[in-house]
């Protein structure tokens, strides 16, 4: 138990460091480096806890997939000489104290919440280590009573694809394609002409 | 202290929540940082399904955290393909010159 305390206490100061520096480090790119390390400790924390499905894909697609897509797009786009100005503004604007104000008031509502709640003392039992594993048991729900969502999440998915391309997707003027319809609609009488050729003369083919 | 119960997964769940929204209020960055706080909240959410998935012995949370995860992905890959093509056409994402509407 010990270990387990150390360890939840580790990650999770990690955890919520790289939180804060996510949104207040001045640059784009190490935002996104501490996502990657918020990400890591996270899934860390849920394998220690038991959920090692869970922690292993929020590994494989949250820093493999998603945080690598953050970086190409800070890569591409130029994001350098728009450093962060913290509380600092070129205009005047009033939602930063607003925006502090509501901040507040949200802090101390979810102190209260964290202070005046009490769980059944059921739920704090210990962690039940079954014989079957993690991986097992989700396999064995997901395949069967969730078989729509699933499909479902297949199709926000594909859904996402789309849109994407069809956002980012522009023609480009200047450029030579390929265009299957006119070869496959060629014909024999556009192509080829039959000459008579005289003798010593020759044959002008560009023109 | 010692003994980790679920109130300790729910109230770090509870701190990257707040962070997540303070993130986008505070912001005056880019709009990406937007989008990175609004994962931070969705994986708030993630937290807390897994540690009531895991502390009531049902695996029906944990199931639900992958659909999140799905949603989540989906999201970011709208939202950054949004974001390139508002780059292309004025040439800056900062949060402040994001006023075309006027609101």
């Amino acid at each position: 138990m010990i270990a387990h305390a150390f360890f939840f206490y580790f990650f999770s100061f990690i955890a919520v460091v790289s939180a804060i520096m996510v949104t207040v480090s001045k640059n784009t790119v190490h935002s996104v480096f501490f996502l990657i390390l918020d990400f890591i400790s996270i899934s860390s924390l849920f394998i220690m806890i038991g959920a090692e499905f869970i922690g292993m894909i929020m590994l494989i697609v949250y820093v493999g997939a998603v945080a690598v897509l953050f970086l190409f797009v800070v890569m591409m786009l130029n994001v350098a000489k728009q450093k962060n100005t913290w509380f600092k503004s070129s205009t005047n604007s009033a939602h930063i104290p607003i925006g502090i104000l509501v901040s507040i008031i949200i802090f101390f509502e979810v102190i209260i919440v964290i202070g005046g709640w009490k769980y059944k003392p059921e739920l704090t039992k210990q962690i039940v280590i079954s014989d079957i594993t993690n991986t097992h048991s989700i396999g064995n729900v997901l395949y069967t009573d969730y078989i729509h969502l699933f499909q479902l999440s297949g199709m926000v998915l594909l859904v996402a694809m789309i849109g994407a391309i069809v956002l980012t997707f522009r023609k480009r003027e200047g450029l030579k394609r390929q265009s299957y319809f006119k070869q496959i609609s060629r014909e024999r009488n556009e192509g080829v002409s039959i000459l008579n050729v005289k003798s010593n003369q020759g044959v002008k083919i560009d023109d | 202290m010692i003994e980790i119960a679920i109130g300790h997964y729910l109230t770090l769940g509870a701190i990257i929540f707040l962070i997540g929204i303070v993130g986008i209020f505070l912001n005056r960055k880019n709009v990406i940082v937007i989008l990175m706080s609004i994962e931070l909240i969705l994986l708030a959410v993630n937290i807390n399904l897994v540690s009531f998935s895991i502390f009531m012995n049902d695996i029906s949370g944990q199931i639900f955290t992958l659909f999140i995860l799905t949603v989540a992905a989906a999201e970011a890959a709208i939202g950054l393909a949004i974001i390139v093509v508002y780059y292309r056409n004025s040439g800056t994402i900062r949060v402040e010159e994001i006023d075309k509407l006027k609101g």
